[in-house]
């Protein structure tokens, strides 16, 4: 698949060869017919391949019947949108959604909150211990979930917290805060030190040259953090699975898995559930996407 | 590692300075950097809370035989009080050299291994190679663009049973393979075959993060350079391993680590593609899921100490991994 329209005949030794030049080199930007036939041949398999599940996924979930995921053909001579409206009449769509959006809206606000000044601290300031937050910070983001999935259930039954939204909303926070002060420290790093040093000469203490100067101006690099935490928190699988014990407290992730149970499997209505989830979260990940990138690759670069 | 310079003193930090006594520089310490600590203060404590405490308590769990029969629980009205018992490092013995140690741990920690050197790879050549073709000045990119992000764009927990529904054993995947006389792999049944479906679905999964990163650094690379290539002769070829290549370097280091501990902690794929049904194809994370929530009765221990497992190879393997690039570093500098 790593098709790459270079060739890779010429030899791979250092570039000061004077003698013995082919004839030509093309140049860069110069292409012949062939190679852009070819980039736009993968290109167009390698979207195909992106939608197709996407796609197959919306085809099914007009199909009426459960298992009409086993005779697709069939789907085209009876498509209705009846799954939609069971869904999101008989089904407990509207609460998933709201489990969904409170458990996902806290941990951005409490994750954002939490770790803005340190991200300024940690991107400004050097003080003894740097290096070990930075360690933790780090090593905390690569927390493998089944590390604290059994002390966590343990800990929050004791306290009551299974199968609330605020148990939900602090076990994010634990992954959640580490990763928005990483991100952060990232953005952090790219305002110029200058307005800092601007604010100090002005008289500002330390806190009010973050909270009037710096924060007003870091609010790009908030909304990639929250952006982040937000779709974790939404797409989480595990904790939520395991956490969430009442239908109507199910978040989506846990929601469409319990279409599917040993008795019965209602995969037309999974599917229909499925799509409605898909396009709004999709659609927000559209419009953040290329801030997202940025910063998560920014925060990594310069630990 | 590199010598930082302090923005807020303009001091040079890496060089050795004398140091002066320790209550000394505690006391400097804290009238010098106090507001620093109340800054971070609230990650601090979120941390020693929701991370270190729970941790102590898991690594404490681990040394004992907790399961879901003597930990303390609540049936109906009566409370039952806990009466697991410590049993020391016996549960590490246990997984590690234990009977049937092969089939429990050491089985799943190849296939991990496996799993994640394959998926890392496929997804950073794939990704690589797209993001080289998209990275030309061609008609419909941005269209391009925009469809290939979109596995990445849907929820996992949403694409995953998509293609469940399309591996299923008459769907569409076998429907097509058949009409072609092809084979047709129970994908979701065999064990080989279950394997190959999940590096297949985590690939798909995976690809658009490292397209879009790489295709960034690609952009960030300076033209100039090439231009300077160019002038010097240099074959489309030679351009690509001089100058594209370590124009990367930085970019690709970051997202291959990240890609590695994501894929190594990946849970949802394999999760919602399987469910309990196949021992075969769970690597070490939801192995430890099946081991504390997916059966009867719940093996805490075990589980948390697949955690704490999991979490030292982790942690060995980022240390080398950085140290291994710092040593690249040095050698690039000379």
């Amino acid at each position: 698949m790593s098709t790459t329209a270079v060739p890779t005949t010429a030899p791979a030794g250092p570039v000061a060869e004077p003698a013995a030049k082919p004839p030509r080199i093309r140049r860069r930007g110069e292409r012949s017919r062939a190679a852009s036939l070819a980039s736009h041949g993968v290109l167009t398999v390698a979207s195909l391949v992106a939608l197709f599940p996407v796609a197959w996924l919306v085809y099914l979930s007009l199909g009426p019947d459960k298992d009409d995921y086993l005779h697709p053909g069939r789907i085209w001579s009876k498509m209705t949108l009846d799954n939609y409206a069971f869904v999101l009449q008989h089904t407990n769509f509207f609460d998933w959604l709201k489990s969904s959006l409170i458990v996902s809206l806290g941990t951005t606000v409490i994750g954002v909150m939490v770790a803005a000044t340190t991200g300024y601290a940690v991107s400004r300031m050097r003080f003894p211990g740097y290096r070990k937050l930075m360690w933790v910070l780090l090593v905390t983001q690569m927390f493998p979930i089944a590390v604290l999935i059994v002390p966590m259930y343990q800990i929050l039954s004791d306290l009551q917290l299974v199968d609330s939204y605020l148990g939900l909303v602090l076990v994010y926070c634990s992954t959640a805060v580490p990763y928005c002060a990483w991100l952060l420290k990232g953005y952090f790093d790219t305002i110029p030190f200058e307005i800092d040093e601007a604010g100090r000469v002005d008289g500002l203490s330390p806190f009010g040259t973050f909270f009037r100067l710096i924060l007003p101006l870091a609010r790009p690099g908030l909304a990639v953090a929250g952006f982040y935490s937000f779709i974790t928190a939404f797409g989480e699988v595990a904790f939520a699975s395991t956490f969430m014990l009442s239908d109507t407290k199910y978040t989506f992730a846990v929601g469409l898995q319990s279409f599917i149970s040993e008795h019965d499997a209602q995969r037309h209505l999974m599917a229909a559930t499925a799509v409605l989830v898909a396009i709004p979260v999709s659609a927000f990940f559209y419009l953040v996407q290329k801030n997202l990138v940025a910063g998560l690759t920014a925060g990594g670069t310069k630990g | 590692m590199t010598v930082t310079i302090d923005r807020a003193t303009g001091k040079r930090r890496g060089d050795r300075t004398p140091q002066p006594g320790l209550g000394r520089r505690l006391k400097d310490g804290y009238q010098k950097y106090w507001y620093a600590y109340a800054m971070i203060a609230p990650v601090a404590v979120v941390i020693g809370v929701l991370v270190l405490y729970p941790l102590g308590y898991g690594l404490y769990l681990t040394l004992t035989d907790a399961n879901s029969l003597n930990t303390a629980r609540t049936i109906g009205v009566n409370e039952i009080e806990a009466t697991y018992k410590f049993i020391g490092l016996d549960n590490y013995a246990d997984i590690l050299w234990g009977p049937t140690a092969y089939d429990r741990f050491w089985s799943h920690f190849i296939w991990t291994i496996v799993w994640t050197a394959v998926c890392v790879g496929l997804h950073f050549f794939i990704g690589l190679g797209l993001a080289l073709l998209l990275n030309q000045n061609l008609r419909g990119r941005t269209f391009y663009r925009l469809l290939l992000v979109l596995p990445w764009a849907v929820p996992t927990f949403v694409t995953v049973f998509g293609w469940r529904f399309m591996l299923a054993d008459a769907g569409i995947v076998n429907s097509a393979l058949d009409w072609l006389h092809l084979p047709t792999p129970a994908w979701l049944e065999d064990t080989f075959w279950q394997r190959f479906s999940a590096v297949m679905v985590n690939t798909w999964c995976g690809v658009p993060f490292m397209m879009v990163s790489l295709l960034g650094g690609l952009q960030s690379i300076d033209n100039s350079l090439y231009e300077a290539a160019e002038m010097d002769g240099a074959s489309a070829w030679q351009r690509f391993r001089f100058v594209t290549l370590p124009g990367l370097r930085s970019v690709s280091s970051t997202v291959v680590l990240l890609g590695i501990i994501w894929t190594f902690n990946q849970f949802a794929v394999i999760f919602l593609l399987f469910g309990n049904s196949a021992p075969e194809a769970q690597i070490l994370v939801t192995w430890a899921y099946h081991l504390g929530f997916g059966q009867q009765p719940r093996d805490f221990a075990q589980s948390a100490a697949y955690g704490m497992l999991l979490l030292a190879i982790l942690i060995v393997f980022t240390s080398f991994y950085r140290r291994w690039l710092n040593r690249n570093e040095q050698q690039l500098a000379i």
